[in-house]
């Protein structure tokens, strides 16, 4: 028998497995480079980033006065709000829009593995979300450094690497969606519900919880953290060098209770949520039929 | 080359796929046939493992269960029709394909020679004729010279001419002794390609043949379409299969294969077992007739 795919030159299995999974992360960084969503989001994105630099050196009174970390503390809100967002979006169109095509299965019925299309799509979206936001965060930076110079740049620089771990932990969760769901606009609407809930509805809900069930202040924080959004959000202030008592008692007990190890905590939390959504994600499509 | 063992695909509580066992040979060329909803496309997609199913299938040594990823590098795949990102131009397409399949790059460019698509790299996806999109699934499924070739009817899409196309190029590949499963609504393209004809039905494999014992005469084989009453459907199938024809239930009829010279055959089978026939009609083109239902 001519086996010929099997007598091409025998190269070790994890190789072979990585350079799948390249091929699909570059084919999706180079469609998502060049569809409408990124450069609609990288557009939006870009113009508020840049809005918000203006308005906080207009805020200062005086061109210079610590640029950086005054807009790092104006993007968290905006970084909070567009991003979950956009990667969750992203993410959530990816498989059912492939699935919905019929291109999935012509995938799947190449020599690959579900875990390498998978692993490949979310390599191929992290950079180009994490491209996308450079953008934004450079423009900002560009007219803070102009105009302002660079005191102040370690909280923005720290700001960015929390939104790009924020955009990939995000990412993950609309992968998960777009694995579970037949068609592109269903993951599209879970996803945006997903983001409401995160955004919106876990804030009153644990307002509504603290006033309803009288929460002490450890358990208020255990709940809070678990939204990976209000975990990036203390990161994210963290990083600012700034306390976590604006925040209030939970930010209080959490600075008391776990002093330098929360920054770790956070990021774990944050790592936790981006990692076992990927997992439940690749255990669903690889049990999920592709059509 | 191919072993399929009692394999079983249920969707909730139908059975796509109901227990199919069959063997193909090395250089083979076996014709799936069947109408719509027989199980062809089902049994292919298994076959490729992608679909979970009950039962065994080897291709080559590899079981696609368990070693799936190995199996698909033995065969070369071409769907109904070609689906692929619409933006995508087709030499960055066949690129991408000959990375997944580990191929050097410089052969795209000699099966785009190969299938008449040199010139059109620049194209995209969407731009490409129904045609030129086979020809392009089938210079994807060539790109590490497989030495097995499955399309699900390959054709079907295609107007005469690229039907024409298409079919001279499996016969290319027959020569060069290609393991080859297809399947087809198509008289002629089994007759011209088959070397045995697996007949599904409701998701069984209920005849394993030739086509020159399907259809002695062959090249003259006409499908012609009995109306009868609903009830009266499934028997008077089942009498006409005894007789040696080749019946599918389309939902809109008995569709009947029979020689050109004998077509009165199943009627007069029918009349004597006291079945109504209602209408007949005698399609040129079975899978014209298929293709406007």
């Amino acid at each position: 028998m001519t086996q010929v795919g099997l007598s091409s030159p025998s190269l070790p299995m994890c190789p072979s497995a990585m350079r799948t999974t390249l091929a699909f992360a570059r084919r999706e960084l180079r469609e998502a480079l060049t569809s409408r969503w990124f450069l609609l989001y990288t557009a939006a994105f870009a113009v508020l980033a840049v809005a918000t630099s203006f308005m906080s050196l207009a805020g200062t009174g005086s061109h210079g006065f610590a640029g950086f970390s005054r807009t790092a503390a104006g993007l968290l809100n905006l970084v909070m709000l567009v991003v979950p967002l956009m990667a969750m979006t992203a993410g959530a169109t990816s498989v059912a829009g492939e699935r919905e095509r019929g291109t999935l299965l012509y995938l799947l019925a190449q020599p690959v593995s579900r875990l390498e299309l998978l692993l490949g799509k979310f390599i191929g979206l992290s950079a180009a979300l994490c491209a996308s936001l450079c953008i934004g965060f450079g423009l900002s930076a560009g007219v803070l450094a102009w105009r302002a110079g660079g005191a102040g740049v370690g909280s923005f620089l720290s700001l960015v690497g929390f939104t790009c771990l924020l955009a990939v932990v995000t990412l993950s969760v609309g992968l998960l969606i777009s694995v579970s769901t037949r068609k592109a606009s269903v993951a599209t609407g879970v996803a945006v519900f997903v983001w409401l809930t995160l955004v919106f509805l876990s804030d009153l809900g644990l307002m509504a919880g603290s006033l309803l069930f009288k929460f002490r202040v450890q358990e208020l924080f255990s709940l809070a953290i678990i939204n990976p959004l209000q975990a990036f959000k203390m990161s994210a202030i963290l990083g600012l060098n700034a306390s976590l008592d604006v925040l209030g008692p939970a930010g209080v007990y959490a600075s008391r209770t776990f002093g330098a190890a929360l920054p770790w905590m956070l990021a774990g939390v944050l790592a936790a949520w981006g990692a076992l959504s990927f997992l439940a994600a690749a255990l669903i499509f690889t049990r999920r039929a592709p059509v | 080359m191919i072993h399929v063992k009692g394999v079983i695909k249920k969707f909730g509580p139908v059975a796509a796929v109901d227990g199919v066992s069959f063997h193909i040979d090395e250089g083979e060329s076996i014709a799936l046939w069947g109408s719509n909803g027989a199980g062809k496309t089902t049994l292919i997609r298994c076959l490729l493992g992608v679909l979970r199913f009950r039962g065994r299938i080897v291709v080559g040594d590899e079981n696609v269960k368990r070693r799936g990823k190995m199996a698909r590098r033995l065969i070369g795949y071409v769907p109904q029709e070609l689906a692929f990102h619409d933006d995508t131009r087709l030499g960055a397409a066949m690129i991408f394909f000959a990375k997944l399949r580990r191929v050097d790059p410089a052969r795209c460019v000699e099966l785009l020679e190969q299938v008449g698509l040199t010139g059109h790299e620049r194209k995209r996806v969407r731009d490409l004729s129904g045609g030129m999109k086979q020809r392009l699934a089938l210079a994807v499924a060539m790109l590490a010279d497989p030495p097995i070739i499955i399309l699900d009817e390959p054709t079907s899409n295609l107007d005469a001419v690229g039907r024409s196309e298409v079919f001279e190029m499996l016969q290319v590949l027959k020569r060069k002794g290609k393991t080859i499963l297809f399947a087809s609504h198509r008289p002629d393209e089994v007759i011209g390609l088959a070397d045995r004809l697996l007949v599904m039905e409701k998701g069984r494999l209920v005849r394993d043949t030739t086509p020159a014992s399907q259809w002695p005469a062959a090249g003259a084989v006409q499908t012609m379409r009995l109306v009868v009453a609903g009830e009266r459907e499934e028997s008077a199938a089942t009498l006409l299969r005894d007789a040696g024809h080749i019946v599918h239930l389309n939902g809109r009829g008995l569709c009947v294969l029979a020689p050109h010279d004998k077509k009165a055959l199943p009627i007069r089978l029918l009349a004597q077992a006291g079945v109504d026939i209602h209408d007949f009609e005698i399609l040129e083109d079975f899978n014209n007739e298929e293709g406007a239902r």
